[in-house]
């Protein structure tokens, strides 16, 4: 593990200097140190920064700390109440103990799991730019079948991320504000860089606009529980005289970002709310599927989860 | 002397040392406080699977205290292991071997260092893939440990009016016990002292300290407390040499401690295996064929043979039958034992084409097995010293529920799951090795038992003190036992399912002896003993019965019911037993579902070497869990009437599982482990 020099964040304004990068729950970001495939000079804790306040926001919504843990937001009761797809990508992710250290901020940025990434002793594109991808010839069961390239089919790992996409959350730093779609960047030639946030840049909070109709998130998994997804769908949707009148769709465990499902929702939006829009919606959503020899199985999942779900949320 | 009235055997004893281990002050291997000028060693892996290493260049800035390799590191004497001749030769043979080792003053320093480090490496073409037209394969003389590798009678060619003839795969399994290997080493002059995670601490003193060329009261093995082994600590492994090696040059205290990393390839794993088997019947039922063929894999450096398909050999009876076994060597780490090798890989191919043979037959799965039962050991034609298989099927099935079960798939149907219901056989030898106990009188009716056994966890600590206090007819409470050591009476190895019949023989003879002449203290050897006992005819049996969830959306498999029925002879404390039987149908869930190391061809390695990638059976996939046993009686095995029962929990599990997926799904998954991608395109 490569020495480092650690300090506590005094402000939340940003700025880091070279070589620096942010700590809050470190569950992931400390792992990754372990492995060598991050290598910080200097650590800046940013949890001591009072980012950790849930409130609602004037004219409705909830702004949501950087540093509220996700235990606390999974548990939060307008969140509970209003939002219970954040509340079920939360509870879906990780373990208890992960959940009680893992903040806001930090699942937003943490890495892909994929299995040559978290290996520096293997050639990777996002640890070891212009090194190649083995995963495309390899294992990638679980990597992207939508918005990869030829230099990299990483997954996002969050669950809670595909909420926030599906509510249109927006990312508040110490610069700006980006809506949650528009943080992540796909890898296109140049894996290396998940998010658009540039060095320094801190993110302060989440704000969740108002949700109008229902919601929920499903998480498929290898086992019952304390894995990543295989694939998983949020959902909100508001049905009026049998018609879909406003709909919401973000895939997880597909693509490098949490997927926007946008050409799903325009095909949806005025159909019946019947299980063969559904279908119709999740088939113009994946006819974009580049899928390669063992992760194909995620277009059929995807599309049956998306009927499921929005089935759920309807009927 | 109420020894019979007050009977500490059968007793649901707590582990004796189950609040040093709650508390934390239980001490493992890495554990030991050695002093402040204790070093740590990280092991430098190959990054490529086969060729030779040149050279190592290490940055002068780096903050460690020695780097080794070949070019550098002692000689050691040769040993029957090439696992364990650590850096002794530029060869690599597989990727994740040692091939360097840097010792530092902090763990971190050292792990840094190993990262660090600049290898150069002539690498050649390497060969990773099992497959059944390998032009290497061939078939050993043996199979494990001694069995011969093929065995006939009759003409498995015959015709049958009902056959089957299917082919099962299973994946490279990893032991991954939750303690990591991991040994501190400390010379004291010319002696050397191990704190050592292992099965077998006098094995391990007597292995590393030839390699060091020392005397065998030269090397002291501690071993008290042990978290898990599953086969992977049966003998010393490559973390003890080094470590002792370490110490030795560096003139530190060294501790080194596996990451979970290093577990994939280091320290053995179940080989992968591809298993034909054809069944051929009468249409009503009764075998006339059994054919096992069973395919797998060892390193360059030794030929490990698992035993695949040796369990077949004692389960049915037919008569035309035959077994045998095919190995290929390729530049991938060498196996070694799993909890039940062979029985566990093997059953799994066996119990499914039952399975299958009775939908082909549209008869019921027991009625099949109890029609086939045989009347004396098919393979050695001698009787069975105790056998009760077709009672763990029959009450099996009572007590989970099998009358009137629909033998037809996708019938049952809840929401979006589809259910249904498996069952599949058990077996397991027994068997008993040589040991020697000692017992000293302490006074006031008190003693202490020695032997130098170690627990990894199973409970073995306590089964002795039960043994010992029935045998000296005192209660539990008076009898103070001492293992983990292998300075004290040398015992056999924590495997096999063999340690409470080989230990408890020995604890039974010392303590009787003590009893017997009124000496104050007594050492007893078994071997001879234990050399005259017949060893054929010996075995436990048991059936699994699973009930699974499949979902119609998803593919995805939820275990709902997990029933385990033993005939497993006395059973000596049911609390640790159930443990033991639970814990290996858990395992054997993992197996069925959820296990596998993902074999990356062009890299020579299984890449999803950690546990957030490896995934066992996690609490929320276990929902109702039950082992129930027979009470069986069998004085024949040993003098307790015991039979080892801790590996047969995951013999036959796996196969319960998958038949139930097939009965609830309709989809017959032949390679392991059936995961939702290989189930959804069927539903």
């Amino acid at each position: 593990m490569k020495t480092f020099t650690y300090r506590t964040a005094t402000d939340a304004e940003g700025g880091l200097e070279p070589g620096a990068t942010f700590l809050a729950g470190g569950t992931n970001l400390v792992d990754l140190m372990k492995l060598g495939v991050a290598t910080p000079d200097v650590l800046v804790d940013v949890t001591r920064l009072g980012l950790d306040e849930v409130s609602e926001r004037p004219g409705g919504g909830l702004r949501i700390g950087a540093g509220v843990r996700n235990s606390d937001l999974a548990a939060h009761p307008l969140v509970r109440r209003d939002f219970p797809v954040l509340s079920q990508a939360l509870l879906a992710g990780a373990s208890g103990q992960l959940r009680n250290m893992a903040t806001t901020g930090g699942n937003l940025l943490q890495r892909t799991r994929c299995r040559y990434f978290m290996d520096p002793t293997k050639p990777c594109n996002k640890h070891a730019p212009g090194t190649g991808c083995p995963a495309r010839e390899g294992d990638h069961r679980n990597l992207a079948v939508l918005g990869g390239s030829e230099h990299c089919i990483a997954t996002h790992p969050s669950d809670m991320a595909v909420a926030m996409v599906a509510l249109d959350a927006v990312v508040n730093t110490s610069q700006r504000a980006i809506p949650v779609s528009d943080l992540y960047r796909l890898p296109g030639d140049d894996p290396s860089r998940d998010t658009v946030l540039e060095h320094g840049e801190l993110i302060t909070s989440v704000d969740l606009p108002v949700l109008k109709g229902k919601s929920a998130y499903r998480k498929v998994r290898d086992r019952a529980s304390y894995a990543f997804a295989v694939s998983s769908v949020a959902a909100a949707v508001t049905v009026a005289d049998g018609r879909v009148t406003d709909v919401r769709l973000a895939f997880g465990a597909v693509a490098p970002k949490p997927w926007r499902a946008l050409i799903a929702e325009e095909a949806l939006r005025g159909q019946p709310a019947t299980r063969e829009s559904f279908l119709a919606a999740a088939d113009a959503e994946l006819a974009a599927a580049e899928p390669l020899r063992d992760n194909a199985f995620k277009i059929p999942l995807v599309r049956n989860l998306v009927a499921s779900v929005l089935e759920g949320l309807t009927s | 002397m109420t020894a019979t009235a007050h009977r500490a055997v059968g007793q649901p004893l707590p582990r004796v040392e189950g609040p040093d281990k709650v508390t934390g002050t239980a001490k493992y291997a890495a554990e030991y406080q050695v002093g402040d000028d204790v070093a740590y060693a990280w092991v430098v892996q190959s990054p490529v699977p086969r060729g030779r290493l040149v050279d190592v260049q290490v940055d002068p800035l780096l903050d460690v205290i020695a780097v080794l390799w070949h070019g550098n590191a002692p000689r050691l004497a040769d040993g029957d292991d090439p696992e364990l001749a650590v850096l002794q030769s530029d060869q690599i043979s597989y990727r994740g071997q040692a091939v360097a080792l840097v010792v530092a003053r902090t763990l971190e320093a050292a792990r840094r260092g190993a990262q660090e480090l600049s290898l150069t490496i002539e690498k050649e073409p390497h060969d990773a893939v099992l497959r059944t037209d390998h032009p290497d394969l061939y078939t050993p003389s043996v199979v494990n440990p001694s069995f011969p590798s093929e065995t006939s009678a009759g003409d498995v060619s015959v015709a049958a009016p009902v056959t089957v003839d299917v082919t099962y795969t299973t994946p490279a399994l990893h032991n991954n016990p939750m303690e990591p290997h991991a040994t501190t080493a400390v010379w004291s002059g010319d002696d050397l002292i191990l704190y050592d995670s292992n099965q077998h601490p006098a094995g391990v003193a007597a292995t590393v300290g030839a390699l060091f060329g020392l005397e065998p009261e030269q090397v002291h093995v501690v071993t008290e407390h042990v978290g898990g082994g599953f086969g992977s600590k049966g003998t010393a492994r490559p973390n003890a040499v080094l470590a002792a090696m370490a110490a030795r040059v560096t003139g530190h205290p060294v501790k080194l401690a596996l990451p979970r990393q290093a577990l994939f390839s280091m320290v053995g794993h179940r080989t992968p295996t591809i298993q034909r088997v054809r069944l051929g019947a009468t249409a009503d039922g009764v075998l006339t064929v059994i054919d096992h063929e069973a395919y797998s894999q060892s390193s360059r450096l030794l030929e490990f043979a698992e035993q695949t398909a040796v369990a077949t050999r004692h389960m049915y009876a037919a008569p035309n039958r035959r077994t045998g076994h095919r190995l290929t060597r390729l530049d991938m780490p060498t196996p070694r034992w799993m909890r039940a090798p062979g029985e566990a890989p093997g059953m799994v191919a066996l119990e499914c084409a039952m399975d299958e043979l009775a939908v082909a037959l549209d008869m019921d799965p027991i009625e099949l097995r109890v029609r086939n039962e045989p009347t004396v050991d098919p393979d050695s034609g001698k009787p069975f010293t105790s056998r009760h298989y077709v009672e763990c099927l029959r009450r099996g099935a009572d007590r989970f529920g099998w009358v009137n079960r629909n033998p037809r798939p996708r019938q049952r149907r809840e929401g979006d799951w589809w259910i249904g219901t498996g069952v599949a056989g058990a077996t397991y030898p027994t068997m008993a090795q040589p040991s020697t106990a000692r017992v000293r009188d302490l006074g006031e009716d008190h003693f202490e038992v020695a032997i130098a056994a170690a627990d990894l966890g199973t409970g073995a600590r306590t089964i002795l003190t039960q043994i010992a206090a029935d045998a000296l007819g005192v209660p539990v409470t008076r009898v103070r036992l001492r293992i983990g050591d292998s300075t004290l009476p040398k015992a056999s190895v924590a495997g096999g399912s063999s340690g409470s019949a080989s230990w408890g023989w020995a604890v039974t003879g010392a303590c009787r002896s003590l009893r017997e002449t009124g000496q104050s203290e007594v050492v007893f050897d078994s071997t001879e003993i234990v050399g005259r006992q017949e060893k054929e005819g010996k075995h436990a049996f048991g059936a699994h019965f699973a009930e699974v969830r499949v979902d119609a959306v998803t593919g995805e498999v939820r275990v709902s019911r997990l029933f385990g029925m033993y005939a497993c002879g006395r059973i000596l404390n049911p609390r640790t037993a159930r443990s033991q039987f639970i814990g290996g149908m858990t395992m054997g869930m993992g197996m069925a579902l959820f296990e596998e190391g993902v074999l990356d061809p062009a890299m020579g390695e299984w890449v999803n070497h950690d546990l957030a990638e490896y995934h066992i059976p996690a609490h929320a996939d276990i929902e109702s869990i039950e082992a129930e046993w027979l009470d069986e009686e069998d004085s024949a095995v040993n003098p307790m009437g015991s039979k080892g029962i801790g590996e047969i929990g995951i013999v036959g599990s796996p196969a319960a599982i998958l038949n139930a997926v097939w009965h609830a799904t309709g989809v017959r998954i032949r390679d392991l482990p059936a995961r939702l991608d290989k189930i959804l395109p069927f539903l």
